[in-house]
């Protein structure tokens, strides 16, 4: 009978961990994989977007000179009804994946980030809308040491 | 290590603007020979209704500031911008929309 009781104790236990903990992880989702990708296409498809239209619909706002590359404000809009999520990429940083917003109903499809950038480089934006994938790319020209070349 | 945020939100015609800022030192694997610190997740909730989410990288600038739009809005919107680090470390602040 005793066995059965601490039996018993131990599953309740296990249940009630395992129902703590979900929430919790499902709360830092990161996902781990595209973040350290190398290259941009590993990390599209770590993120399950393999490939991409590319669409005039989303609208990349940056300098096209950056003279400091530390700081490099990226303005993000996307005119593609029904977009859900927005991802931004620096393709040739050490790892391109800067960025990945989820929008849910009540919030526009924009975004303004500043963004580390090593060197020039190809700045893409891919969007999702309607379970479609589309994409815009922009050359931004980094400056380093800030002369303003 | 956490340090204040600041934010505001303000009515655009038609939807809402949010500037946040965060303190952190968003530093990278290259600045710290291996042991990067910076944030991870960052959630925006209107009315406590969870209406951004964000998964960002080492490549976000020191003291990251982001912009967000809602749509619509009304003065008095509660909106709560939260963020995760990768050392655990978290914060949060809230404002209502003026």
């Amino acid at each position: 009978m005793m066995q059965k009781r601490r039996g018993l104790l131990h599953a309740a236990g296990a249940l009630l961990l395992a129902g703590l903990l979900k929430p919790m992880a499902a709360l830092a989702a990161w996902n781990k994989a595209a973040f350290s990708s190398k290259t941009s296409a590993e990390a599209l498809k770590s993120l399950g977007t393999p490939s991409a239209e590319a669409s005039g619909g989303i609208l990349i706002e940056a300098p096209q000179i950056a003279e400091n590359g530390a700081v490099v404000p990226i303005e993000v809009t996307s005119n593609i009804p029904g977009t859900t999520s927005i991802v931004v990429l620096v393709e040739k940083n050490p790892y391109p994946l800067v960025a990945k917003f989820e929008f849910s109903e009540g919030a526009l499809p924009f975004v303004k980030i500043n963004a580390k950038m090593g060197e020039t480089s190809d700045v893409r934006v891919i969007a999702a809308a309607g379970g479609k994938h589309y994409q815009a790319t922009k050359e931004i020209k980094v400056t380093i040491g800030g002369c303003g070349g | 290590m956490a340090g204040p945020m600041k934010m505001r939100a303000t009515l655009a015609g038609g939807y809402t603007d949010v500037r946040v800022l965060m303190t952190h030192p968003m530093t990278t694997e290259q600045q710290t020979k291996g042991q990067p610190h910076f944030i991870q997740n960052l959630t925006v909730k209107v009315n406590g209704k969870t209406v951004i989410e964000g998964e960002i990288s080492q490549a976000v600038s020191r003291n990251p500031v982001f912009s967000f739009r809602l749509k619509g809005g009304a003065k008095g919107d509660q909106i709560e911008v939260s963020w995760l680090d990768n050392k655990g470390d978290t914060n949060k602040t809230e404002t209502a929309v003026a």
